[in-house]
């Protein structure tokens, strides 16, 4: 143990273990005891590790800002003496500030849970689940090695999916927890086989050591025995994969969006802090790899450019509340992707932008989920075309939803203003120009579909009055995390973010400061950005404030293209399609008849051979004594004429014959089987 | 010393045998299958005998086998004779050839 002196950060590893612990209890103990008790430990838990994230957070800040300080560390694997899986609790800015995120987001959810899951059968089931879920997320963030971060990321894979699949007698939940998990753990495919190539060729697993410069100058010059490519752009992508599933980045997104079908709450957890953005985490944390190598940056950008164009114009189209929340998501991480790819060693903005849209986004997105889940609550309907004007009888959410519209819509001075400015800013900095003018349209996309989703749901006019009428405000435990949310989704933006989390030159952070910070503003980057979002904003007004018949028509000017939208592309069906005809006809099918035919059918034609063995000798079973006497009695004869003849020639005939007899039989067995004509286990199933 | 020689004695065992084998493998009836049973015990225990006598007669062995083989032929035929009563209740009669429910 290496004590460092701050009693927070020393106590680190508490903050996943009291959420393990209460997911132990919760699930094992106080599964029959009612609401109440569930409800409260996992709070409880949760509220706990919170308090001591806040502590460690400000002892961070305050005093060791720019430092990396490792207060646990054991080794848990060697497998050779050089090559150690070391497991332990890395603090750095960006694991500190994650915890802060995932700790308080989380706890606001559980508490907002309380209200929302009230009555539902699965309570402390549920409340065992989010905890570990959250347990996962927070051993994720301050995992001190790759190794450990794997563990954990596969974890909050399980929990992910026992989550989405909460209502499990509905099927579509349990279609979803299944791509969901499939899906990611497809990609994490491509992380193990880029985190056994790090560890073969770089010889270490601990993020500390891989990232230093002398790790990444050896991999850069390791290259492949057979292909010739150097080892460093191939594992930072096969771990970009990994990332980029967890994440949900093009193609791999198709889980995300399914995910809808867990409760709400599932869904603001996912979205907001845990889950999609472990894979951002994952490329930050091994940020000096990527920087490292072009190939490795070109796939981050190129890739959360696309996915946040690609997500923001389906989320235009859709009529599900949370789907658009779903696709929204998917376009802000693929944001703080593009971000995380135009930044380099010398010029980090983009990676300070990227952290600190991930916590921004972490507010507003779980605000706009939980406020989403509030009215889902309120009207029982999940499509938009259901609601309308719901401003009157749930005037809570309705503000506070309007909050997280403005900030996500990146209106000045909320929070989301300022860190989209400064992601657009570094990719005007980075001199990625096409990327810019991607991240401009969507800003102005984002704007669009998220105040075409708040004038449906929350103005124009009731469309069920059945719905309407009995639509009501929710409890103060559902409305009080809202309000809680809506001042860092206001407030956050102010925070002089790139003074506290940064990357390059750490030890002489003092003197780098100065020209890494991002001073201020820059206008002519900011001006048009608000610009595009006030249009976005202004086109929604104009086509869902009244409702009209407008949208309609403009979704019939463009017939085909707004099909293909509507139907996200046909990426789904593009899966079925290859999974189908390729994966199954050609892969599958040759394999389960090998299965089939050839391993079954030796062991078949084993058992059968055996019975029909049997069933030749059993006419020789007559029952009775006398002709069992007759053939011992020729037994010991036969015997003795051997043991006479002292083994020789005699002997070895009598062996041969034998298994000459037992060989015939079993070729005649084998020559029935092949015509189809053998009989006896079907025999057996009769019996 | 006039009498029957060694090979006497084995030739009128070995008859003892077969007659004994013979009648095992022949007879229907289980009490006698079983005294055939006692006839091949006798001729081996003669066969003891006779070789103690004529070839190892400071050897104990030779002396001693026979009065095991008469006990378990004693403690044999107690429970040969209580099978036997125990088929007969069970199917009234002796016939091994039809005491065959193992058949199959």
């Amino acid at each position: 143990m290496t004590s460092t002196g701050f009693w927070f950060i020393d106590h680190l590893w508490l903050v996943p273990l009291l959420p393990f612990l209460g997911f132990l209890v919760v699930g094992l103990f106080v599964q029959k005891s009612g609401e109440r008790p569930a409800s409260s430990l996992a709070i409880l838990a949760i509220g706990a590790s919170m308090v001591l994230s806040w502590g460690a957070g400000w002892e961070y800040f305050t005093a060791n800002l720019g430092r990396t300080l490792v207060p646990l560390k054991f080794e848990w694997l060697r497998f050779s003496p050089t090559l150690i899986g070391n497991m332990g609790v890395l603090v750095d800015n960006i694991s500190v500030l994650l915890i802060l995120v995932v700790t308080t987001i989380s706890f606001l959810i559980h508490v907002y849970s309380q209200g929302y899951m009230h009555g539902d059968p699965g309570y402390p089931r549920f409340f065992a689940c989010l905890n570990l879920f959250t347990f996962s997320m927070l051993g994720l963030v301050l995992s001190f090695s790759i190794l450990q971060i794997f563990i954990f990321w596969e974890l909050v894979g399980v929990s992910s999916f026992l989550l989405i699949g909460f209502y499990w007698n509905k099927p579509s939940a349990v279609a979803a927890c299944k791509k969901a998990f499939i899906v990611t753990r497809f990609a994490d495919l491509g992380f193990l086989l880029g985190l056994l190539v790090i560890g073969y060729y770089g010889k270490g697993f601990d993020f500390i050591y891989l990232t230093s410069p002398e790790t990444i100058k050896n991999l850069e010059q390791t290259r492949l025995p057979l292909l010739g490519v150097s080892v460093l752009p191939l594992s930072a992508i096969l771990v970009y994969a990994g990332a980029a599933g967890k994440s949900a980045m093009f193609p791999l997104h198709i889980w995300l969006p399914d995910a809808m079908e867990g409760p709400t709450p599932v869904s603001a957890l996912i979205h907001a802090a845990t889950m999609v953005v472990a894979g951002v985490y994952l490329v930050a944390r091994l940020f000096p790899l990527y920087a490292a190598t072009e190939a490795g940056l070109m796939t981050v950008m190129v890739i959360g450019a696309f996915t946040s164009l690609f997500a923001a114009v389906i989320a235009t189209t859709q009529f599900d509340i949370k789907r658009v929340l779903a696709f929204s998501t998917l376009s802000q991480l693929g944001y703080m992707m593009l971000s995380l790819g135009v930044a380099t060693m010398d010029n980090p903005l983009g990676f300070t932008a990227s952290m600190f849209h991930l916590t921004t986004h972490a507010c507003f997105k779980a605000l706009l989920f939980l406020g989403a889940g509030s009215v889902i609550h309120a009207v029982h309907s999940n499509d938009m075309r259901d609601m309308g004007g719901l401003r009157r009888p749930l005037p809570i959410t309705h503000a506070t939803f309007l909050i997280a519209c403005l900030a996500i819509a990146g209106v000045p001075p909320l929070s989301g203003f300022f860190s989209k400015d400064e992601i657009l800013a570094a990719a005007w900095n980075g001199e990625h120009y096409v990327v810019f003018a991607v991240a401009m349209l969507v800003a102005g996309l984002t704007a669009f579909y998220m105040f075409r989703l708040y004038f449906m749901t929350f103005w124009s006019y009731p469309k069920d009055m059945h719905r309407f009428e009995h639509a009501h405000e929710s409890p103060l435990s559902m409305t009080f995390p809202l309000m809680v949310l809506a001042v860092p989704s206001v407030f956050l933006g102010l925070v002089p973010f790139s003074h506290y989390v940064s990357i390059g030159q750490l030890e002489h952070h003092g003197v780098s400061i100065g020209h890494l910070e991002h001073h201020g503003i820059n206008w002519w980057i900011a001006g048009p950005a608000s610009a595009m979002g006030l249009a976005g904003i202004a086109l929604a007004f104009l086509l869902y404030f009244h409702p009209n018949g407008v949208p309609g028509k403009i979704a019939f000017a463009f017939g085909p293209l707004h099909k293909l939208v509507y139907n996200k592309f046909y990426v789904d069906e593009l899966y079925l399609f290859f999974t189908k005809s390729v994966i199954f006809r050609f892969i599958s099918a040759p394999f389960a008849w090998f299965d089939r035919h050839l391993v079954d059918g030796s062991m078949d034609w084993i058992a059968q051979t055996t019975l029909l063995a049997g069933n030749k000798v059993r006419s020789s079973v007559t029952g009775r004594l006398q002709t069992y006497l007759f053939w011992s009695i020729s037994g010991a004869v036969i015997l003795g004429a051997i043991v006479w003849q002292i083994g020789g020639t005699v002997g070895w005939t009598l062996a041969f014959t034998g298994l000459g007899l037992v060989a015939m039989m079993f070729i005649w067995q084998f020559v029935l089987q092949l015509l189809n004509r053998s009989e006896p286990l079907k025999r057996i199933k009769q019996d | 010393m006039i009498g029957p020689t060694l090979s006497q004695y084995l030739v009128f065992s070995a008859l003892l045998f077969c007659f004994g084998l013979y009648g095992m493998l022949t007879r229907r009836n289980l009490i006698a299958m079983l005294m055939s049973v006692e006839l091949i015990l006798n001729a081996a225990a003669l066969n003891f005998v006779a070789f103690h006598h004529f070839l190892y007669e400071g050897d104990v062995g030779g002396a001693v086998f026979p009065v095991f083989i008469i006990a378990v032929a004693a403690a044999e035929s107690a429970i040969a004779l209580a099978i036997i009563i125990a088929l007969f209740r069970h199917k009234n009669q002796l016939d091994v050839q039809d005491a065959d429910s193992l058949k199959n």
